[in-house]
C-alpha cells in the first residue's frame, strides 16, 4: 500500500489488476490504481511504458484482458467512450479531438446535442450555458467562435469545458503540457488546481518530472507495463522519480570531458535563406563547426533556426553566401550528395521527415542507403541484408520492438527517435546536424541520445545542435551561438556561458537599450 | 529470409489484406440478390426468390463452365489487369490516376495509326511496333499530368479527368479524319490486318493474355524488390521523408505517371489489336474506369489486381449466359460491379458489419484516394 493511504478519502475510481496484451507485448501487467475526488493523481512513465494504454482501457477504447474497474466501490463495465462519458469519465487527448471549422459550442455539443421538440438542436440555451460555465473559471469564451481560430492553450480549455459540460467527475489529461508554452502551462496548472478544489478527480499523465512534482498530490510510476512505485511529492525528488521510471540510476546531466576541436568541418559564410513564403528569415549568418566539437544554436523558436537547418542539410535553397564541408563547396548540394559526404541529420519533425510510419523498421533504417551495396545490387534490393542490418542496429541501440518488420508507427516516440539516431549516427559520419533531438522524449531516451552525441563528438565528428531547450544547449555545447531574428548575435564559450546571459541574448539579441518594442514582441 | 519463408509470409499477409475485399464481394452479391428478387416480377410476372440462385449459377457456368468461357474470362480480364496496374501503381506513389481511360484510348489510337501504316508489313515487324506505339501514346498521356503535378502542383485528378475528354476528342477527330477507312460507312478505321495479335488459346485467346500475365510479376518485382519501387512507395507514403532521404519526389511522380500511362496504353493497344480489330468512336468506353474498381479491389497490389481483373472479366463473360438462363439483362452485371465498388469504398461499414479489425499498413496507400478529395490526409 502507498504511504499515507490510510488517512485519505475512499477511492472514487479504482482499477484493479488491469492486464492488456498486444501481440508481442504486455502493455499493462496487473496494474492497480486508485483515483480520489479532489486529488490530482499523476501517472508517470517513459514513452511506451503503458500509461496511454491504461487510460484507453479506462476510457473504453481498449478492452482489458484481465482486471476490473470499480466506481464508488461498484464494478462497472466500460465498453466504449460513450459508456465512459456516461459514467462521468472524460479524457483530454494529447492531440485534441476538436473540429477546427466548428464553433466552440458545436464542438462541445457534438455527439450529445440537446434537443428541442425532439427535432431541433437547442443551441441558444447550450450557448448560454457554455458562456456561464466558462465565466465560472474566469474565462471569457465566445461560444460562436470557430475553434480553429483559438490558440492551442484555449483549445485545451475547450476540451476541458467539454468534459465538465458533460458532467465529468474524473478528468484524464494525456500529456496536457506537451503542446503548451511555459506560460500556458502555468495557466493550465491554475485551472487544474481550481478543478481539484471543486472536487474533481484528475489523472495527469506526463513524463516531465518537475511538472509532476509541482502539480500532483500522488504520483504513480509505471515502467514496462507495471506499477513500480507510488510517491507523494513531499517525500520524493527528481532523481528518485527518474530512477523509478527508468529502472536504474539516471544521470540527468551528461558527463563530458574537454573537447579537442580539430579541423574546420562545417563553414557557413554569410548565408541568407528564405522561408516558405519567400521572406528572408536568415540574414548573413556565418559560423563554423570544427571536428570534435559540439556547436549549439540557442534561440526562441521561430528565429530562423528551421530555415538555417534546411540550408545546411540541402532541403532549402541558399540565395546568398556559401557553405563548405571539409573544404568542399556544398552550397547547392542536395540531401543525397550531403549524405554521401558524411552528413547525418536528425530532423526536428521526426514523424514528418525522419520516418515512413507505415514502413517496417528495417526499411526505415536504410531510408537513405537503400540504393547501394550491401542493401542493393544494381536495381535489386537485398532484403536479407536490410533485415540483418535492422537486427544488428536494434540490438546495438536497444530499440524496444517485437521485431524488425513491424511498422515504425507501432513504436513509442523515444524508440522512433532511437531508430533515426541509429541510422544517422552509424557509418562514416563527419558532420551531425541534430535538430531538436530530444523534443517530446522521456528522460531515459534523452540521456541515451545525449551520451551518443558526446560519444560521436569524441570520435572526431563535428556536431551542429539546434534546440529550443536552453538547458540542452547549455549542457552539451562546447560553443554556443545565439540566434535572434535571423542572425547569430553572439558566440559564447559553452563552459563559461551562464543561463541568464544566454537567456537575455535570446530574448533581446543583446541590445540592452533602445528598440524597446523588440523585447516586448519576443516576450509575448 | 529464404524464398520459402518469404512465400509463407506473403500468403499470410495476403490473407489479412484480402479479407475485406472478399467480404465486400460477398456483401455485394447479397445486395445484388435482393435487387434481382425485387426486379423478378419484370422477368416472370411474379416474385421469384430463387432467381438470384439461377442467375449466379448461370453466370458462373458462363464464365467457367466451358473452355471457351474460361478463355473469354481471361480475354476480358486482360485489359483490366494492365489498366488496373496503371491505377494501382499510381496509388502506391500517392497518385490517383483517373486518367487510365484517356491513356487507354490514346494508346489504342497510336497503335491503330502504327498498325495502319504497317498494314502490308510482316506481323513480326508490325505487331511489336504497333504495341510500342500504343505504349508511347499512353506514356505521353501519363507524362503530361505527371509533369504538371510535379512542377506546377496541378492536381492529377483534375488534369487526368480533363485529358480523358481530350483523348475522346482526339479519337473522334482521328477516325473521321486522317485515320478514316477507305470503304466504311461510318467513322472508323480500316481493319488492322497486319498487326492483329495471333490467337494461341481457343477461339479468341490472343497473346495480349501473355503480356498481361507477365506484367503482374514484373510490377510486383518493380514495387517490392527494386530500389525504384522503394522510392515510389516512399514518395507515396511520405513525400517529405522521401526528399529528406535524398530521393527526388518530383522525378518519381513524372516517372510513375508515365509508367502508368504506358501500361494503360499497352492495355488499349492489346485490346485493339487482339480483340476489336479496328478503331471506332465507341471503342471500349469503360475499361479505364473499371480499372479503378479493379485496383481498389486488389488493394493496389499487383496480385490483388490480377484477382480483381479476373473477377470482373468473369462477370462480363458470364453475363450473356445469365441473360439467356435467368432472363436478367446483361446490365445487371454493371449493377453488381458498381455495388462491389460501393461496398468496398465503404470499408468502415464492412469492418463493423463483420467485426474485422483494421489490418496492417498495406492499406495505407489507399489513403491517397481520400486525400485526393481534400480529406485531411495523414498529416
Amino acid at each position: 500500500m502507498t504511504p499515507g493511504a490510510h488517512n485519505r478519502a475512499p477511492a472514487l475510481l479504482e482499477m484493479r489488476g488491469i492486464t492488456k496484451r498486444y501481440p508481442g507485448v504486455v502493455a499493462n501487467d496487473a496494474i492497480s490504481l486508485e483515483i480520489r475526488a479532489g486529488e490530482i493523481h499523476a501517472l508517470l512513465g517513459e514513452n511506451g511504458a503503458g500509461k496511454t494504454t491504461l487510460m484507453n482501457v479506462l476510457y473504453g477504447l481498449a478492452a482489458p484482458d484481465e482486471g476490473e474497474i470499480l466506481m464508488e466501490g461498484l464494478a462497472i463495465k466500460i465498453a466504449s467512450p460513450h459508456d465512459a462519458i456516461a459514467r462521468g469519465i472524460s479524457m483530454v487527448h494529447q492531440h485534441f479531438m476538436l473540429v477546427p471549422v466548428l464553433s466552440v459550442a458545436d464542438n462541445i455539443l457534438l455527439g450529445d446535442e440537446p434537443m428541442k421538440n425532439l427535432v431541433f438542436v437547442d443551441r441558444s440555451a447550450a450557448s448560454a450555458r457554455i458562456r456561464e460555465l466558462g465565466a465560472s473559471f474566469g474565462w471569457e469564451i465566445d461560444p460562436e467562435r470557430p475553434v480553429g481560430q483559438l490558440s492551442v492553450g484555449w483549445q485545451q480549455r475547450v476540451e476541458i469545458l467539454k468534459a465538465i459540460y458533460r458532467n465529468a467527475k474524473v478528468l484524464v489529461l494525456d500529456e496536457p503540457t506537451a503542446v503548451l508554452t511555459p506560460q500556458e502551462t502555468k495557466e493550465i496548472f491554475g485551472v487544474l488546481r481550481r478543478l481539484k478544489a471543486e472536487g474533481y478527480a484528475i489523472v495527469f499523465i506526463s513524463h516531465k518530472l518537475y511538472e509532476v512534482l509541482e502539480i500532483a498530490d500522488m504520483i504513480t510510476v509505471i515502467r514496462r507495463g507495471k506499477v513500480v512505485g507510488s510517491r507523494e511529492p513531499a517525500t520524493t525528488n527528481e532523481d528518485d522519480l527518474a530512477e523509478l521510471m527508468v529502472g536504474r540510476e539516471v544521470q540527468l546531466t551528461v558527463d563530458r570531458g574537454e573537447s579537442h576541436p580539430g579541423d574546420r568541418m562545417l563553414e557557413v559564410e554569410g548565408i541568407s535563406v528564405n522561408d516558405d513564403r519567400g521572406r528572408e528569415v536568415v540574414h548573413d549568418v556565418s559560423f563554423e563547426v570544427r571536428a570534435g566539437e559540439i556547436f549549439g544554436i540557442a534561440g526562441v523558436a521561430g528565429n530562423g533556426q528551421d530555415e538555417l537547418v534546411g540550408a545546411v542539410t540541402g532541403l532549402r535553397r541558399v540565395h546568398r553566401g556559401t557553405i563548405r564541408l571539409g573544404g568542399d563547396d556544398v552550397t547547392r548540394a542536395d540531401p543525397r550528395r550531403l549524405h554521401k559526404m558524411g552528413v547525418g541529420f536528425v530532423p526536428g519533425d521526426r514523424q514528418r521527415f525522419g520516418l515512413v510510419l507505415s514502413f517496417p523498421l528495417s526499411d526505415n533504417l536504410v531510408l537513405n542507403d537503400y540504393y547501394h551495396a550491401p542493401y542493393a545490387r544494381g536495381l535489386v534490393r537485398d532484403d536479407d541484408a536490410i533485415l540483418r542490418n535492422a537486427e544488428a542496429v536494434i540490438a546495438k541501440y536497444d530499440v524496444r520492438t517485437p521485431s524488425a518488420t513491424v511498422p515504425s508507427q507501432t513504436l513509442s516516440g523515444g524508440n522512433q527517435q532511437k531508430l533515426i539516431v541509429a541510422r544517422e549516427f552509424e557509418g562514416d559520419v563527419r558532420l551531425l546536424v541534430l535538430d531538436q533531438p530530444t523534443r517530446g522524449l522521456d528522460v531515459g531516451s534523452i540521456e541515451f541520445i545525449h551520451r551518443q552525441a558526446v560519444a560521436r563528438r569524441d570520435t572526431g565528428v563535428a556536431i551542429l545542435l539546434i534546440s529550443a531547450e536552453l538547458d540542452e544547449v547549455l549542457e552539451l555545447s562546447d560553443r554556443i551561438g545565439v540566434m535572434y531574428r535571423g542572425r547569430i548575435v553572439e558566440v559564447l564559450d559553452g563552459r563559461s556561458a551562464s543561463r541568464e546571459e544566454v537567456g537575455l541574448l535570446m530574448a533581446t539579441g543583446g541590445r540592452t537599450s533602445g528598440i524597446q518594442e523588440q523585447i516586448v514582441e519576443t516576450a509575448s | 529470409m529464404t524464398a520459402g519463408a518469404r512465400v509463407v509470409a506473403a500468403l499470410h499477409r495476403g490473407r489479412t489484406v484480402a479479407l475485406v475485399p472478399a467480404l465486400s464481394i460477398a456483401l455485394a452479391l447479397v445486395i445484388g440478390a435482393v435487387i434481382m428478387i425485387l426486379s423478378s416480377p419484370l422477368v416472370s410476372g411474379e416474385f421469384d426468390p430463387t432467381l438470384p440462385v439461377t442467375a449466379y449459377q448461370a453466370m458462373l457456368s458462363g464464365a467457367f463452365g466451358s473452355f471457351d468461357g474460361v478463355v473469354r474470362t481471361l480475354v476480358n480480364a486482360t485489359p483490366l489487369v494492365l489498366a488496373g496496374l496503371a491505377v494501382g501503381i499510381g496509388f502506391k506513389a500517392g497518385l490517383f490516376n483517373i486518367g487510365a481511360q484517356g491513356q487507354f484510348l490514346i494508346g489504342a489510337l497510336t497503335a491503330a495509326a502504327a498498325a495502319l501504316a504497317l498494314n502490308d508489313a510482316s506481323p513480326f515487324v508490325a505487331i511489336p511496333i504497333a504495341l510500342v506505339a500504343g505504349m508511347l501514346g499512353g506514356l505521353l498521356w501519363g507524362f503530361v499530368p505527371g509533369a504538371l503535378k510535379a512542377y506546377t502542383g496541378a492536381h492529377e485528378v483534375v488534369v487526368t479527368i480533363m485529358l480523358n475528354y481530350v483523348a475522346l476528342a482526339v479519337l473522334s477527330w482521328a477516325i473521321s479524319g486522317p485515320l478514316r477507312g477507305q470503304n466504311v460507312t461510318f467513322a472508323r478505321t480500316d481493319d488492322l490486318i497486319g498487326a492483329s495479335l495471333p490467337i494461341f488459346l481457343g477461339r479468341d485467346g490472343h497473346i495480349g493474355l501473355l503480356i498481361a500475365a507477365v506484367s503482374v510479376p514484373l510490377a510486383s518485382w518493380l514495387l517490392y524488390r527494386s530500389t525504384i519501387g522503394f522510392e515510389i512507395r516512399t514518395t507515396g507514403a511520405n513525400p517529405d521523408a522521401a526528399r529528406y532521404a535524398g530521393m527526388h519526389p518530383r522525378k518519381l511522380i513524372v516517372f510513375t505517371m508515365s509508367l502508368c500511362g504506358l501500361l494503360a496504353g499497352l492495355a488499349g493497344a492489346s485490346q485493339l489489336l487482339g480483340e476489336v480489330g479496328y478503331m471506332t468512336a465507341s471503342f471500349s468506353t469503360t475499361v479505364g474506369f473499371d480499372a479503378i474498381a479493379v485496383a481498389l479491389l486488389g488493394r493496389a497490389h499487383p496480385v490483388g489486381i490480377l484477382f480483381g481483373a479476373l473477377l470482373f472479366g468473369a462477370m462480363q463473360a458470364g453475363s450473356g449466359n445469365m441473360q439467356i438462363l435467368a432472363g436478367l439483362p446483361v446490365q445487371m452485371v454493371g449493377v453488381l460491379q458498381a455495388t462491389i465498388l460501393l461496398v468496398l469504398t465503404a470499408e468502415v461499414v464492412v469492418r463493423r458489419l463483420f467485426r474485422v479489425q483494421a489490418s496492417g499498413p498495406e492499406l495505407v496507400e489507399l489513403a491517397s484516394v481520400s486525400r485526393s478529395y481534400g480529406g485531411k490526409g495523414t498529416g
